[in-house]
């Protein structure tokens, strides 16, 4: 299973009231949130992102609230993985569970630039920069982890 | 190798003699819960996943705080959609506007949470009830949605940090205070994935509201959970809340910590943390004049009746500022009741303060205090993320509730000793 697309990069301990700010939550349709996703720090992402893409952040990325509203408006804006230094534990859970693959590597965090062309491979955890012609490596998911993202999130995978 | 508070209660729940740090477990859940927020999403899951009933209807709990009483028409299909779900599936524990509060002011002070429990909930500070020795942490929707339907939940066993508080807090510095140094001390992520373990001679002469006010901010160390040691204050709040039956677990001698802190609670100075991390914890000699635009005093961090009655012994006689607007919000229907009954209420409105029904409100920038362009507030809250009271280019400041009080007065961010 893999992912390619090109990066939306960000810092440390982006949390998800930038990522989806709490005056939107009155709504759970991931359609709306992903309209206003992570208009609080960058206000061209929706404009900018297309189909694929992938977001590189360093530490701590999702800190703050559990709202699975977070993960919910990433996964719809299009974007097919994020890369992190670091997440925070309830973001890392919420995204496995949504079906929304995600990967620590502080290498790939540190030595991708904004625009990069970039594909991940689940299974081996290997990072491809296309652009700079480099490779990272990633932790790979375990396959239960891998099992729930093919079956699009938790609740799937616990049908069989 | 022993365990830790928390391992032990992990391994009860998992039916297992011992696990360590790093091992995978799947845990039997004493409480599920949600708020309006959360709760809809799960409840899709719910619904789409076809279930067709819960696990236990006494052990789930949906709070309507978040955007309630309902800010507009969306805020309100979501809490409706919570409510017919409780109602069709018997959920005993539903609490609606009339008897709800900040959930996490209104677990503890139902009975709902008592030590050893495994506790699960849809939002980040479900963490609050380590300070009754029970393991709590946050989740997203579907875990909920999941742990609604069987009744539990997965988890990778956590090491932890071990917190010895020795001392105790000179007057006008709280429990708030010695977690946002501590937040400062370790950073957003010093606890991240990790337990924190508050033990030693300070804990007990911290009362369960402090403790409450440090569980409940664990989160913002990263931390899975904040959980203290269980004494005599611990067993009497529970007993005056439920009949209940509990079980205390104390740490193994040789349990493994990562790191441990000492932490001389007599040391603590009035903190702030300033915008825009919890971590960025400064004491009053690191800062100049700070105007202000508005205080809130409330929230499942600061929200309790011992908050209420310290920000009053502040606001006694005195007015808030020209220019800054200060609102009050009681926890709970209980707590507001307290505070009207004791006489609270008119030394806030006397001050020109506003009191609100609870709600969690303009602490996630919901409604009922947001910030304009620019505006700052001073805030007993738990977060002063970019854009978490309102516009993004609004900043919030984190203290005490005799801090915020004292700020309220003066109009810029002010210790207690400025006014009193």
């Amino acid at each position: 299973m893999k992912a390619c697309g090109k990066v939306h990069k960000y810092g440390d301990n982006v949390d998800t009231d930038v990522i989806i700010p709490a005056r939107y939550l009155n709504t759970a349709d991931p359609k709306e949130l992903a309209a206003h996703c992570m208009e609080d720090i960058d206000t061209d992402f929706v404009k900018n992102v297309n189909k694929g893409d992938i977001i590189v952040a360093q530490a701590n990325f999702g800190c703050g609230s559990s709202r699975e509203h977070a993960p919910l408006a990433i996964k719809e804006s299009g974007i097919s993985c994020v890369i992190a230094k670091t997440f925070a534990r309830i973001f890392y859970r919420n995204s496995i569970n949504i079906g929304l693959p995600i990967i620590e590597c502080p290498e790939a965090a540190e030595k991708i630039q904004a625009g990069d062309e970039v594909e991940i491979d689940f299974d081996t955890g290997v990072i491809t920069n296309k652009t700079r012609n480099e490779t990272y490596q990633g932790q790979p998911f375990p396959d239960f982890l891998i099992n729930i993202i093919n079956k699009n999130g938790l609740l799937n995978s616990l049908k069989g | 190798m022993g365990m830790t508070m928390t391992q032990k209660i992990l391994a009860a729940h998992a039916g297992l003699d011992h696990v360590e740090a790093g091992q995978l477990i799947m845990a039997d859940l004493d409480l599920v819960l949600g708020n309006d927020v959360t709760s809809p999403v799960a409840i899709n899951e719910f619904n789409k996943a076809g279930f067709t009933g819960v696990f236990d209807t006494k052990k789930i709990t949906m709070v309507m705080d978040h955007f309630a009483p309902n800010k507009d028409i969306k805020a309100a299909t979501q809490c409706k959609q919570c409510r017919d779900f409780c109602g069709k599936y018997d959920i005993e524990h539903f609490y609606d506007v009339g008897d709800m509060g900040v959930e996490h002011a209104l677990l503890p002070e139902k009975g709902l949470v008592v030590p050893g429990d495994l506790v699960i909930g849809a939002d980040s500070h479900t963490c609050t009830y380590g300070a009754l020795g029970a393991f709590s942490t946050g989740v997203g929707s579907t875990d909920m949605c999941a742990g609604m339907a069987t009744g539990k939940a997965w988890f990778k066993v956590p090491s932890a940090i071990k917190f010895n508080l020795t001392g105790k807090l000179n007057k006008y510095v709280s429990a708030k205070d010695v977690i946002l140094h501590i937040i400062g001390m370790i950073g957003v992520d010093g606890a991240l994935y990790k337990s924190m373990e508050f033990t030693g001679e300070g804990v007990h002469t911290l009362t369960v509201e402090d403790r409450l006010c440090m569980a409940n901010m664990a989160i913002e160390a990263g931390g899975k959970n904040g959980i203290f040691e269980v004494d005599e204050k611990t067993i009497e709040f529970i007993k005056e809340r439920t009949d209940r039956e509990f079980t205390v677990y104390k740490a193994d001698e040789d349990a493994e910590y990562e790191a441990v802190y000492d932490i001389d609670l007599g040391s603590i100075k009035p903190t702030v943390a300033f915008p825009h991390l919890p971590e960025n914890a400064k004491t009053f000699d690191e800062f100049g004049d700070i105007k202000i635009d508005q205080v809130v005093i409330g929230s499942c961090t600061n929200g309790r009746i011992e908050d209420l009655r310290a920000a009053a012994e502040i606001f006694k006689g005195k007015k808030v500022a020209d220019g800054v607007r200060c609102i009050i919000i009681p926890a709970t229907q209980k707590i507001w009741r307290q505070a009207m009954d004791e006489g609270l209420f008119a030394i806030f409105m006397d001050a020109g303060c506003a009191i609100s029904t609870p709600t969690c409100g303009p602490c996630l920038g919901g409604h009922m205090g947001i910030l304009a362009k620019g505006e700052r507030a001073v805030a007993t809250t738990n977060r002063n993320f970019v854009g978490r009271m309102g516009h993004p280019e609004s900043e919030v400041y984190l203290a005490s509730p005799v801090v915020a009080a004292a700020s309220a007065i003066t109009g810029k961010i002010s210790q207690p000793s400025e006014v009193v």
